[in-house]
């Protein structure tokens, strides 16, 4: 995968409107380049990582930077949010100037020609300051097709608590050490089932098997000429894993029918030592109207395995520009001032910054420093789930086959071979 | 006015004006379904017998009958389709049984029944979506009141896992359904015992039958036309369930619980087959149809009135 | 029959039906009562192993956020207006419904016309065809008219399959009632609509105040076009708003929990109120012999 892009002069307008937006993050003025009012439609998500009152407090500040410009902005939940674009896109509405992708929806929305090519217009420092992984969230076969705005991982969770009873005094490094821990945890009796995942037949499910495959081998599902890899390497060896903590007893049977809520619950309430999960759960496992080991909660990168450090699965998501907005230049501005860095510096208590040098910055990191640690870390090697134009479909079909496996159907090798045979259907 | 109608009896055959009241009657109805969905039907037909792919934008190309010969020559079309049934099946049937116990208690002459008659329908009035998370926060594994009630009280000696485990998987999502769709039956079935006259039944009690021979041999035959709606109505919603299943459980554990109309959305909507997802609309109506019809002529109703 | 035993059946009798009144509030009661529970609990409590069905703090804090409003941004402003959408679009089409519906189902049931037969079945199609066959073409009607984001757009969309919903069980009541009480009205001199106006529709209150209250219920519970037709408070209806709750990892349960009793109180108030005409209307007598 690369994360490469070219930097050919941007357009006349538009530099001076992305300068524009930049310079009045940066400054706190702005001037408007572009005449005529313009309005544009945008459709974000609700309980996003930043809050709606950040959003309208963003778009606020853009409106006030480009008076010209006026921005109505949509709010629906997550799971609405594909059926959304879809429908309206489909539907021959073209509603939207400027539509939130999750990071595995890129490729399939570039293929429809539903989001347009933005990569003339993202700007140099992108490519200096941004986490390069984090980059990949918005692009397929190398261009840009979303600005990436919000970004995400999983990160290990662990109960300073219950580590400390089992007598270690730090949390693991890699994955054999965590579960070495685990099985002292589960022998100690401090608790039935030291590790939760949210295992359930859900893109949950998928986030864990490849943040888990890229460091048992490497996250390689599918080649450039579209043949399956996902039934042998790191994928086979990460679901056997998996399945293995299962049957030892270190994993909560009933991960199996967990979503993240059901994890972080599960944590919370003190029913697991080790969790992996997103961003989200740190601020409300500490909070003891949420949680009772709050104040015991522990983040880390993601464990590593032979030789490589970390890994996270890319759980961002991004800002693209429809085709069919009637104005794209102000759509692509909006996009850029979204997720420009003085934004992403100023509501960072909610939604981690995909900026490295933000990380260096004290004023920043001092509201979570161990989250920010965490994240310093396993920004580094942030890893995609397929980029393909069928990866919804795709990953339904996996979704099935780590049930399958994972509930002991079918051995795992065999459940990942039989979505294999199937893929150039999927791929029709 | 009165004699005019009359005249124009006498002066019609009253086949002819009947007809016409009829159309007069049934037009306004059919205006009102029909300009909504006269295009969406035919533009639903019309993307059945083509191949519509949203990844391939510009190319729609006819396909005739292809994308229909291609379900019915699919396993997990098949698998879909038996799930519904089981879950068609074993809804129905125990929503009428518990709906006609319940119609029958809240025609009882007994006190705080307008209390029951009022609550009734509370399960239905509660959004499918905050039932069916409800339903999933009780069933959960580690932390549901389902598991922490029976354990209490000695049932079970462990947690359960219900939704993950796919021998209850299915039957948690039908006792949702059940708890929500029951109230409607109920209340249909309390309508149609209105209709039945309190001498029938004392006359029968009075010849000295009970209270089951009764319900058995008066009561039960003149509701059988009520049942019989009922269970239309019920199969029709209950073989394109989605909404209560797709929230509990996404279809899992490893597809267990997926329905025909999960399966129709994930081919639409996750495989962006729109062509296909048409194709599957159109096999679930007939089927449904099928179904309709395989019920009315089991109970004898076909074109009698 | 000797009396002596007439009294310990009488009190069995009782026994059972008041035992099976209790069994069937409890029935219906549980589930709802331990989500009124979890609304009105502190999150943490709802996790304790073991469980405790009484909760140890109570807060009403959900119901207010959801109820009075703050600020104009505040969740209340949203879900009062969705309440008040949800109310507005599920009347209308109650009584949309209801009034084309009952005609037209007066004809299946008692007139003799050509196609009557299939007819029923074909305007029942549209209730048999699942919503994703048919959204995007009408997101493509509701779009042209710019009826997007309009409460206008789900009345239309609703009565079109609540109202065959409305006919499949009207006509069965009818069929139900004898045809001897309207033959009688036509012989006093009543037209097809006097019939239907004058005798059925009174003798028929229990089967149109229980297709009412469905109807209802069938619109108030729509989820799916609501969630694509409608964009903002002007239009959203109670469904989309709870949904709102759920975050792309994080469900907040409590809020969703508040919100559904809310959402649950107009239809039961309503059925609090038309509750006796469910078993009433049966004055005009001489009903299915």
């Amino acid at each position: 995968m690369t994360t490469s892009f070219t930097c050919r002069p941007p357009g006349r307008r538009l530099s001076a409107l992305v300068a524009a937006a930049v310079l009045a993050a940066a400054c706190g003025g702005g001037a408007s380049p572009s005449a005529g009012p313009v309005t544009l439609n945008a459709l974000f998500m609700k309980q996003a990582a930043y809050s709606e009152d950040n959003v309208t407090e963003m778009t606020k500040a853009f409106e006030d930077a480009n008076p010209n410009v006026t921005v109505n902005l949509e709010f629906v939940a997550y799971d609405a949010l594909h059926d959304k674009i879809v429908t309206d896109q489909v539907g021959g509405a073209g509603s939207y100037d400027t539509v939130l992708l999750d990071a595995i929806w890129p490729a399939e929305f570039a293929k429809a020609k539903i989001v347009r090519d933005i990569t003339a217009n993202v700007p140099a420092e992108y490519k200096n300051d941004v986490f390069p992984s984090a980059l990949a969230g918005g692009q397929y076969q190398g261009k840009f097709y979303a600005v990436p705005w919000i970004n995400d991982t999983k990160f290990l969770f662990y109960n300073k608590q219950m580590l400390a009873a089992a007598g270690f005094s730090d949390p693991p490094a890699t994955w054999d050490e965590l579960l070495a821990q685990a099985r002292a945890i589960k022998d100690k009796g401090i608790v039935d089932y030291p590790i939760v995942w949210s295992w359930s037949q859900a893109e949950a499910a998928i986030c864990d098997w490849t943040q888990l495959a890229a460091v048992m081998g490497g996250a390689d599902f599918v080649d450039d000429a579209g043949n399956a890899r996902f039934a042998q390497g790191g994928p086979l060896a990460a679901l056997e894993w998996m399945k293995k903590t299962l049957d030892d007893g270190l994993s909560n049977p009933a991960s199996t029918g967990f979503l993240e809520e059901d994890v972080r619950n599960t944590f919370s309430a003190g029913g697991a030592a080790f969790a992996l999960n997103w961003t989200y759960m740190y601020n409300l496992a500490n909070d003891p109207q949420q949680s009772k080991v709050a104040g015991q909660v522990g983040v880390v990168a993601s464990p590593g395995m032979g030789g490589v450090q970390t890994s996270g699965v890319n759980g961002g998501m991004g800002i693209a520009v429809t085709s069919s907005s009637k104005h794209p230049d102000e759509a692509v501005a909006y996009a850029l001032w979204m997720a420009s860095k003085p934004m992403q510096d100023k509501f960072a208590q909610l939604s981690l910054p995909m900026w490295k040098s933000s990380f260096q910055d004290a004023a920043i990191t001092k509201t979570a420093p161990e989250l920010f640690a965490a994240a310093n870390v396993e920004f580094t090697n942030l890893v995609m789930r397929p980029v393909v134009p069928y990866y919804t479909a795709l990953s339904s079909a996996l979704q099935v086959a780590l049930q399958e496996a994972l509930t002991g159907k079918k051995p795992a090798a065999q459940a990942l071979g039989d979505v294999a045979a199937k893929l150039p259907e999927i791929q029709k | 006015m009165a004699g005019l109608t009359a005249a124009r009896r006498r002066l019609r055959p009253a086949a002819v004006s009947e007809a016409w009241v009829a159309g007069a009657f049934v037009t306004p109805a059919a205006l009102v379904i029909l300009l909504v969905v006269a295009y969406p039907l035919v533009r639903a037909l019309w993307l059945s017998l083509h191949e519509v792919v949203l990844t391939r934008p510009g190319e729609e190309p006819f396909i005739g009958l292809a994308s229909y010969a291609h379900e019915l020559a699919n396993p997990d079309f098949w698998a879909a389709v038996g799930r519904s049934l089981s879950f068609t099946i074993a809804s129905t049937a125990l929503e009428l049984v518990l709906g006609v116990g319940l119609a029958l208690l809240m025609d009882q002459p007994l006190r705080f029944r307008w209390l029951l008659r009022s609550l009734v329908i509370l399960p239905w009035a509660l959004p499918t979506i905050v039932n069916a998370l409800m339903w999933r926060w009780i069933d959960n594994a580690e932390y549901g009141a389902l598991n922490a009630l029976l354990l209490q009280a000695g049932i079970i000696d462990s947690y359960q896992q219900w939704l993950s485990n796919p021998a209850t998987a299915m039957w948690m999502v039908i006792l949702a359904d059940v708890w929500k769709m029951t109230p409607l039956v109920a209340i249909l079935v309390l309508a149609a015992l209105q209709g039945i006259s309190r001498e029938q039944i004392e006359a029968a009690r009075v010849d000295g039958a009970g209270p089951v021979s009764t319900f058995r041999y008066v009561v039960l035959p003149l509701l059988t036309p009520t049942l019989l709606i009922v269970l239309v109505l019920r199969t029709m919603e209950a073989f394109k369930v989605f909404d209560i299943i797709w929230i509990m459980t996404n279809g899992g554990p490893a597809n267990e619980t997926q329905t025909i109309a999960i399966y129709a959305y994930q081919t639409a909507y996750r495989a962006f087959d729109f062509g296909r997802g048409a194709a599957l609309g159109y096999l679930i109506a007939l089927a449904i149809m099928l179904l309709a019809a395989i019920y009315l002529r089991l109970l004898g109703r076909v074109g009698r009135s | 029959m000797a009396g002596s035993a007439r009294r310990p059946r009488r009190l069995l009798r009782a026994t059972i039906l008041y035992g099976a009144m209790i069994a069937a509030l409890a029935a219906i009661l549980a589930p709802f009562a331990w989500l009124l529970i979890s609304s009105v609990s502190r999150p943490v409590d709802l996790l304790a192993k073991p469980l405790s069905f009484i909760p140890t703090s109570i807060s009403f804090d959900r119901y207010a956020a959801l109820t009075i409003a703050a600020n104009p941004d505040s969740a209340a402003v949203g879900f009062r207006a969705a309440t008040m959408n949800s109310l507005v679009v599920a009347s209308v089409v109650t009584v949309v419904a209801l009034a084309v519906g009952i005609p037209a189902a007066y004809a299946f049931a008692r007139l003799r016309f050509p196609g009557r037969g299939w007819l029923v079945l074909a305007f029942m199609a549209t209730y048999m065809l699942p919503p994703i066959a048919l959204v995007i073409p009408l997101y493509q009607i509701m779009s042209g008219l710019a009826w997007l984001d309009r409460p206008i757009a789900l009345i239309v969309i609703y009565s079109s399959f609540v109202t065959p919903f409305v006919i499949w069980l009207m006509r069965g009541y009818f069929e139900s009632i004898s045809p001897e009480l309207d033959d009688a009205a036509r012989v006093d001199g009543c037209s097809r609509l006097g019939a239907l106006v004058r005798v059925l529709i009174p003798v028929s209150t229990p089967g149109i105040v229980s297709t009412a209250l469905l109807a209802f219920l069938l619109a108030w519970d729509e989820f799916f076009y609501a969630l694509i037709m409608t964009q903002t408070n002007a239009a959203k209806t109670l469904p989309v708003a709870l949904n709102d709750f759920i975050g792309r990892h994080g469900i907040d349960f409590g809020m969703l929990a508040a919100g559904g009793v809310i959402a649950a109180i107009p239809p039961v108030l309503i059925a609090f109120v038309f509750q006796r005409y469910l078993v009433a209307g049966l004055t005009a007598g001489g009903v299915k012999g």
